[in-house]
């Protein structure tokens, strides 16, 4: 299988948002607007990528009945890189992810790929896989994170399109749910229609 | 493939995981350590430069403690050519999801030189207004003079306007001012 | 007092799945039915208040002392999984009942975020219920606290799961069908829950 191919699978035939419904957490608690969405799914495809490299390159010593935990050691191995290198250069960002970024460790996305695809691939297309899915997942948070900052602060990216307040109840917790209950229905409608 | 799950191959592949990982956590703690004490330390800074007038000494260096009904604040103290000309006040109270810490700078004849907000985890769009630059709640602070208003947001009783729907928050912040101002005048007593 | 404080502010008003987005996998994953949405919610507040004690006691007297807090999440996540198994085969050999309620649900715990969302939140958050200054919880209301939200978690899950039973009967237009329209109705149910905002 080709590489882009590869890429392409996770962003759209196989978007962990979207299709799998995977790491449901961190996207409804992040995306309160595109850049926060932006920043969540850029710090997980970081620690995806690296994991599923590195579980790529060493499942063949790992003995099959302690395969998870040293999966998970390994994972919250970068997490805790990845969240030590925010918390040193980007700290704003990192304040406002809090939680959710150690929360990395129980994405079912990144366990779910290195148990799915990276244990059974070459490092090259385990990491090629990790771009795919992370893209997805960043391209899904920042879309929802994207509608919901339109809707409920009425601005782009942190750029104020209107003055006064939007429709507050986007940015709080109902509109997470009900505005990613939406974006599911239109990328199935739109996927059908374009058969892959 | 992978290596057969025997007892001593299972124990051996994970204690050389455990052991690599945190050698490398180990690693990446001691390169970022320096960094993060760095970007706490500017942080506070910029926000002691932020609601204290002029000043040519190290606040942060000057710094010391002042305890207030059985609680410790700390405080920067602001000095420009020896004098003192204000006090930077590190206070906090409970808003509406968890702490809102603030920074209150109050000069040394007793008036709120600025307030900012240091961190909170406030509602987006709500009260998190607090931190968006300026904002007309932060800003009726400015160059008040605790003594002659009533710390409280109008609902209350007192002479604060609150942000629109978020009476929490903006109860938290004025309370965390008014701590500040009871600090001040214990400072003054010492 | 504060106990019923604890009680309400962690089921009501923050509500973990509803206004803080932690566990939401589980929840779209087992919320089907009635029956299974109380086996995995007695699975989470078992697990969650015994987990909470045991990372609470290895943070204060073993990272904290060591200045090892960098290893926090790996340590975490391991006594927690280790937590989940020792559950499993205690509870297989004394209660084969409860097991046969509860097991199938306790390996999925280990990858539900509650669990170490609730843990980390204790030991790195100040808390003030009441109106009180903020403060770091101590053992006792860190555990409760942990018992509390997975008490909330439990109703939240519960009533779900009996709206999505209701919901099986009634026609959706196919698109929405499954997820999304249970994404919308955890919308309305999470819309419902901001009434209780600034109770406590």
């Amino acid at each position: 299988m080709g590489k882009m191919k590869v890429i392409l699978n996770g962003l759209i035939k196989e978007n962990p948002t979207f299709v799998l419904l995977l790491g449901m957490c961190p996207t409804l608690g992040t995306t309160t607007s595109a850049i926060n969405g932006m920043g969540m799914g850029l710090a997980t495809m970081c620690v995806l990528i690296l994991s599923n490299m590195a579980i790529s390159a060493i499942a063949r010593f790992i003995p099959d009945k302690v395969r998870i935990p040293c999966y998970i050691v390994v994972i919250a191995t970068f997490v805790t890189i990845v969240q030590l290198l925010m918390q040193a250069f980007l700290p704003s960002l990192y304040e406002t992810l809090g939680l959710f970024i150690p929360l990395i460790v129980v994405n079912c996305i990144v366990l779910g790929r290195a148990e799915a695809y990276a244990n059974k691939h070459s490092v090259m297309d385990s990491a090629c896989d990790g771009i795919g899915i992370g893209l997805g997942f960043t391209f899904a948070l920042t879309i929802l994170g994207l509608v919901r900052e339109i809707l409920g602060s009425g601005s782009v990216f942190g750029m104020k399109f209107i003055s006064g307040d939007g429709m507050l109840a986007f940015i709080l917790a109902p509109g997470a749910f009900i505005v990613l209950g939406y974006l599911i229905v239109i990328f199935k409608r739109l996927t059908s229609k374009i058969k892959m | 493939m992978a290596l057969e799950s025997t007892v001593k191959n299972m124990f051996m592949s994970l204690t050389v995981i455990c052991l690599v990982c945190s050698a490398l956590l180990g690693g990446a703690y001691a390169i970022t350590k320096d960094k993060i004490d760095q970007a706490g330390v500017d942080k506070q800074n910029e926000a002691i430069a932020r609601v204290v007038p002029e000043f040519d000494n190290v606040p942060s260096e000057e710094m010391f403690e002042v305890e207030l009904e059985g609680k410790k604040y700390t405080v920067y103290p602001a000095s420009l050519s020896g004098e003192t000309v204000g006090y930077a006040i590190n206070a906090s109270a409970t808003g509406f999801s968890g702490p809102v810490v603030i920074m209150v700078g109050i000069t040394a004849d007793g008036r709120i030189f600025n307030t900012v907000p240091v961190s909170h985890a406030e509602t987006p769009g709500l009260g998190a207004k607090i931190s968006e630059e300026g904002n007309a709640f932060v800003a009726q602070f400015e160059g008040l003079d605790p003594s002659a208003t009533v710390l409280k947001v109008r609902k209350d009783g007192g002479d604060i306007d609150a942000i629109t729907a978020s009476t929490i928050t903006s109860r938290a912040y004025t309370a965390a001012v008014e701590t500040a101002w009871l600090v001040f005048n214990k400072i003054k007593e010492m | 007092m504060e106990f019923l404080i604890i009680i309400i502010s962690a089921v009501f008003v923050n509500n973990i799945l509803l206004a803080q987005f932690l566990g939401v996998c589980p929840f779209l994953g087992v919320s089907n039915k009635v029956s299974t949405a109380v086996g995995m919610s007695g699975a989470v507040c078992f697990v969650m208040t015994l987990a909470t004690l045991v990372t609470y006691l290895l943070q204060v007297y073993v990272l904290v002392p060591l200045g090892l807090e960098f290893l926090q999440t790996i340590s975490f996540i391991l006594v927690i999984a280790a937590l989940v198994q020792m559950v499993e085969i205690i509870l297989k050999k004394i209660s084969p009942s409860l097991y046969s309620a509860l097991g199938i649900f306790l390996p999925l715990i280990t990858t539900n975020c509650t669990v170490l969302g609730i843990a980390l939140l204790v030991v790195t958050k100040e808390f003030a219920f009441g109106g009180g200054d903020p403060a770091m919880l101590n053992l006792g209301e860190s555990v409760f606290y942990a018992f509390a939200s997975a008490l909330g978690y439990s109703v939240a899950m519960i009533l779900f799961a009996g709206i999505r039973e209701q919901l099986e009967l009634a026609t959706v237009p196919k698109s929405f069908k499954g997820i999304p329209v249970a994404l919308l109705t955890a919308g309305i149910l999470a819309m419902a829950f901001m009434g209780f905002a600034g109770l406590v």
